[in-house]
């Protein structure tokens, strides 16, 4: 156990009060003197060309003052997502933006805008585009290379052959040639050794990130230098991409992001339409605020990819997994694409931890929204399709399921995948039995299958794993005249309060009192170090390292004024109650605030006004606009960090399934996580639940559906989407931790944001099919007609590989 | 794609039933009658229509409230669907309205969505509401009934170009408590039997009721017939709350010592109207209420059901729900 002050209670978010009354500003609550509104004129056809474009009667409209089109804009290269474009690659692409006095009066003229379309072949199902003759989504090609050794993707036009079709059983996924495959150990002959195979055709959905803030963005330019308010889960690390995509430097831009509402991976860092009003902004000579609208997000909010594939897994008597090959051929949507693949099989390889195993995959580019992360990218939809099969061997083997797991699952001497890596620590086992205990695993499983008119209990286990960290950012404290202790972060506000949990370690570090402490960020101007995005699951490992070696510089940078003022060295010094005194005599002593005010004095390193080389040039600038202002501690995290810090996460679940309607009801929920040191109780709570919240309906609820004929989505917005809604949901639901420090962390902590939604959601589908007796779907969600017609002994509607369909 | 920007329109928003039936009069194609707007302001969002004029008719006081009258009740047709699941005359007494009412998507939807325009709703189908030029849109077109169609949420009954469905819960519900929908227009008042108000594509096409362009919905009427009756409602939907129904059923029963005296039962979801059940009524009727009689009713129920590529899982789904419906009411 840890004796911190801070670390490991709950405190209030200084952003909390600002939420809850509606007195935070997000980027659309804006506004600026002369301010104009941008509205989007976006792609009716899933891959057009335009060839002709009359604008000239919107303009002519009296309070319509500009438009800003893809030829206003340096061309991008294929297949990177553009801005704007003439080459539409899915229903919703912006085309162009026009700029009016108000916004209906945008919209009013963006109707008298005439534009002659080429319509051009187009695809919303990978494996038909991979099929001979079948349609690519790109002109260019249908499949993006992801390049290696700092190469950008590239297209390729990539076909399989007939044969490699008729090659599988109707219904079983082909596998012609892969983009991206490795393999390790002796695959076939560990298959051969196996008691028990598996061998199962998967789908999994490509779900929509609905953000609740859409990416509405205000930009002006004042002096030379571009102002945006935006909303991105992230500050510093948005910085530099954002002025990339306005074509300034960073030095000329002004970001302001102090509000997030939610990102889901969608706004980890800059994306295109950020920069639009920007760009509008530039030409018109006017402020552009673009309100981006719930319908818009859907289109250009982007999706998860979804996976089309085949596994295979071979089992020794034990339950041991000896053998796994994993094919996933990735919807990608139109341009670059993410890895989701590739991260699905490194999480099978780390998870399952198979002692033989083949991957190999390739992405597809299909003409639906851009397919960027979304929580627990990859390792969740790969939870969804390993857990309920893991749940078949069980029983085919006569395994207790979480005893599978437990059989199964890393530890800290694990290395996994074709490069043996290993982990910094592991504790998913713990994780497993903590859980268990607290959900009463063994009682509850011996409600499976028990029967209440039409209702029958279901009980599920899942598990789900993410990266947990990174290294090598900076860290910028400052001690003021004042006393207090101003902590400078560049992390985003995505919504957890990590900007504030990681923060709390300078704290720690310092013995400061909370109430003395001030987080600084959410504005470039604030002066914020270089910070990595927050995103996977990295911010509690990545940030407190930053802020530890941060505040240690401070820490030691007291103790060398207070040995310059009392005498001897740094090392006769110690801290403590806001103070540097000295061991032997702790009456010599100096407040922090007169410390600052020394080092003030003092000069060079101890104010800021010499930075160790090593810093990044955004937080040499910050430090040398904060210098002479106090005390500045600033480093850059060059700690030992060996291995992949890992985030594990174990659901349970109990549910009562209605075999006549495919309604079921949550009864119980219990989430437990190895995230190492817990650094704050309520938000790590918060998360898990959440997480669960968009799990369940990861598992059974949301949609992307897509009419192959016209390429039309049939699911817009957060209603048709079926974004799971408080009355899915168990009034309550519980959470625990396992609370292990790692040691590759200066204070043990590690992340936790994206397993603890794949945990639920594949829970979910192992008490489903648990319900069911053993049923199950290879496929999310699972809708209440999938069940219906399996519970009526029907075929279900859609092929075993039908994607976008539900 | 253009979405979520109305077009400005006239506002309207007259105090009495004369005014709105004059303006009605007088703007005739123009107008566009709007209660608690969550059907309306979804097409002027998407400017898939595009109303000139907007007549807002929650000024009129005449159209609200709840009322007992010698045959029964009578509700306006402006009282909002919270009202009514929360009314203790509706439960007391037609708890099988009350019910459906308190069914109907989301606790926020309720409290400014009324009965009249639950029932005057225009068609679900995603393909219409993208405004596609579809037959029910005045085109030469069903985009939803192909073989690649999306068309999970659509009809097994009686289609006829057009595959929407009734999205209406508290349809059914007044449909089997035989209720009478009151009409006012220029030529004075009419009363139309529930069952009838509504019409499918093979009657019109364009429209989803008999009311004309310039009559308005001013009451429902339900009879003391069935008051206190034994009653049964149940929806399925993909969640809890907010989403329409893939297939509901609201069935009224009387019975006699275990035996099933007289019944009504209709559904939504599986026809372009609230789709009474007369088949089932017959099957029941005089059969003491047991497992074998509600299985003959869920079996005789799906009958003559042509489901599309994406919907056949309505036919179990149906016959389960009035299995429920006999077995529980």
């Amino acid at each position: 156990m840890n004796n911190y002050k801070l670390l490991g209670k709950n405190f209030t978010p200084p952003d909390i009060v600002a939420k809850v009354t509606g007195k935070a500003k997000y980027a659309e609550d804006f506004r600026v003197e002369g301010m104009v509104f941008a509205r989007l004129l976006s792609s009716p056809m899933p891959h057009a060309r335009v060839k002709r474009m009359d604008t000239s009667e919107a303009l002519a409209m009296p309070g319509v003052i500009g438009i800003l089109t893809a030829d206003d804009l340096p061309p991008v290269v294929s297949p990177q997502k553009p801005t704007l474009t003439n080459e539409p690659h899915y229903v919703g692409e912006p085309i162009l933006a026009l700029a009016a006095e108000s916004e209906t009066l945008a919209q009013d003229a963006l109707e008298k805008i005439k534009i002659e379309w080429e319509p051009l072949p187009f695809t919303v199902d990978p494996l038909e585009s991979l099929y001979p003759g079948g349609a690519n989504a790109r002109t260019d090609g249908n499949v993006v290379s992801r390049g290696s050794s700092g190469n950008p993707p590239a297209i390729e036009d990539t076909k399989w052959s007939a044969r490699d079709f008729a090659a599988v059983e109707e219904g079983q996924l082909p596998m012609g040639q892969a983009q991206a495959e490795w393999s390790y150990g002796d695959v076939e002959g560990n298959f051969k050794e196996a008691q028990y195979v598996i061998d199962e055709t998967f789908v999994t959905a490509g779900t929509s990130h609905h953000c609740l803030e859409p990416r509405s963005a205000l930009a002006y330019w004042q002096n030379g230098k571009c102002i945006v308010h935006g909303s991105s889960q992230s500050q510093s690390f948005t910085h530099p991409f954002l002025a990339g995509m306005i074509g300034i430097k960073p030095e000329d831009l002004v970001f302001i992001g102090e509000y997030c509402g939610g990102g889901f991976g969608s706004k980890g860092y800059a994306y295109t339409e950020m920069s639009i009003p920007a760009h509008l902004s530039k030409k018109i000579n006017r402020p552009v605020m673009m309100r981006v609208s719930r319908a818009e997000e859907f289109f250009v909010g982007a999706a998860r990819p979804g996976f089309q594939g085949r596994v295979r897994l071979g089992f020794a008597e034990n339950g041991r997994m000896l053998a796994a090959d994993l094919h996933i051929v990735q919807d990608n949507g139109p341009d670059t694409g993410f890895n989701d693949f590739m991260s699905a099989g490194d999480a099978l390889a780390l998870v399952y931890t198979p002692k033989a195993m083949t991957f190999k995959g390739i992405p597809v580019a299909t003409n639906t929204p851009p397919r960027v992360p979304q929580r627990g990218p990859g390792q969740n939809q790969l939870a969804c399709v390993i857990e309920p099969l893991l749940d078949k061997a069980a029983k085919h083997l006569g395994i207790d399921r979480v005893a599978i797991r437990a059989l199964n699952d890393p530890d800290n001497d694990t290395r996994y995948g074709p490069k043996q890596r290993g982990l910094t620590s592991a504790y998913l086992n713990e994780a497993l039995e903590k859980g268990a205990a607290k959900f009463g695993w063994q009682e509850k499983k011996k409600l499976s299958g028990k029967k209440n008119g039409s209702k029958v209990m279901g009980i599920g286990v899942g598990q789900a794993y993410h990266s947990a960290g990174s290294k090598g950012y900076d860290g910028l404290v400052v001690l003021t005249p004042e006393g207090k202790l101003h902590i400078h972060t560049g992390v985003g506000n995505l919504g957890t309060y990590s900007h504030t949990a990681t923060s709390r370690v300078a704290a720690e570090v310092l013995k400061c009192d909370w109430n003395s402490c001030v987080v600084v960020r959410g504005d470039s101007r604030k002066h914020l170090p270089w910070n990595l995005a927050q995103f996977g699951s990295n911010t509690s490992y990545t940030m407190t390292r930053t802020n530890y070696v941060a505040a240690m510089d401070a820490v030691n940078k007291l103790k060398e004024i207070a040995a310059m003022d009392f005498g001897g060295t740094a090392g006769d010094y110690d801290i403590g109650d806001e103070k540097v005194f000295s061991i032997a005599d702790p009456s010599k002593s100096l407040s922090y605030a007169a410390a600052a005010q020394r080092a003030i004095d003092i000069g060079g390193k101890y104010s800021g006004q010499e930075a160790p080389e090593d810093l990044n040039a955004m937080t040499k600038t910050s430090v040398a606009g904060l210098a002479g202002t106090g005390l500045i501690g600033v480093a850059k995290d060059n700690l030992e960090s060996e291995g992949t810090p890992p985030a594990f996460a174990a659901g349970f679940i109990q549910i009562e399934l209605d075999i006549e309607t495919g309604a079921y009801e949550i009864l119980d929920y219990v989430g437990s996580v190895d995230c190492g040191t817990v650094l704050h109780p309520m938000g790590l709570d918060q998360q898990i639940k959440g997480g669960a919240v968009m799990g369940f309906g990861m598992a059974t609820k949301e949609r992307h559906v897509y009419d192959p004929q016209n390429g039309l989505p049939a699911a817009v917005g957060v209603n048709d989407s079926k974004l799971t809604t408080y009355l899915d949901l168990p009034l309550e639901m519980r959470t625990t931790a396992v609370d292990i420090a790692d040691p590759m962390n200066p204070v043990g902590s590690r992340g936790i944001g994206e397993p603890v939604m794949g945990c639920a959601a594949a829970a979910l589908l192992c008490a489903i099919s648990d319900a069911l007796g053993g049923h199950y779907f290879n496929r999310i969600p699972i809708v209440p007609d999938m069940i219906v017609n399996a519970t009526s002994g029907r075929d279900q509607s859609h092929g075993p590989l039908a994607i976008n369909t539900f | 794609m253009t979405k979520d920007m109305m077009r400005g329109f006239d506002l309207y928003q007259p105090a009495n039933l004369e005014n709105a039936l004059n303006l009605t009069a007088r703007l005739g194609k123009d107008a566009w009658l709007m209660a608690g707007g969550n059907d309306s302001l979804d097409w002027f969002k998407d400017r898939v229509k595009n109303p000139v004029a907007l007549i807002d008719l929650l000024a009129i006081d005449s159209l609200k409230g709840i009322r007992e009258t010698a045959e029964g009740i009578e509700i306006g047709a402006t009282t909002t669907l919270t009202e009514i699941a929360n009314s203790d005359l509706v439960k007391s007494r037609y708890n099988l309205l009350a019910e459906a009412a308190s069914h109907v998507a989301s606790p926020q939807i309720r409290n400014v969505s009324t009965i009249g325009g639950n029932l005057c709703q225009d068609a679900r189908c995603w393909y219409y509401r993208a405004g596609l030029d579809c037959y029910r849109a005045g085109g030469k077109k069903c985009y939803a009934d192909t073989p690649e169609g999306m068309n999970r949420e659509h009809c097994l009954f009686a289609a006829d170009r057009c595959v929407a469905v009734s999205p209406s819960d508290t349809a059914p519900a007044l449909v089997a408590l035989d209720a009478t929908c009151l009409i006012h227009g220029p030529e004075g008042q009419r009363s139309v039997k529930a069952e009838d108000f509504f019409i499918g594509p093979a009657v019109d096409i364009e429209r989803m009721t008999v009311l004309e362009e310039n009559e308005i919905l001013t009451a429902i009427q339900i009879p003391d017939r069935w008051a206190g009756a034994n009653f049964y409602f149940e929806k399925v939907a993909d969640r809890n709350t907010w989403d329409f129904a893939l297939v509901n059923v609201a069935c009224a029963m009387r019975l006699n010592n275990g035996t099933i005296e007289d019944v009504r039962i209709a559904c939504s979801g599986v026809e372009c109207v609230p789709k009474r059940l007369t088949v089932v009524e017959s099957v029941v009727k005089g059969s003491p209420v047991d497992d074998e009689i509600a299985a003959l009713a869920g079996k005789s129920a799906i009958r003559g059901a042509t489901p599309l590529n994406y919907n056949h899982f309505k036919i179990p789904l149906l016959e389960n729900l009035v299995k429920r419906a006999i077995r529980n009411s």
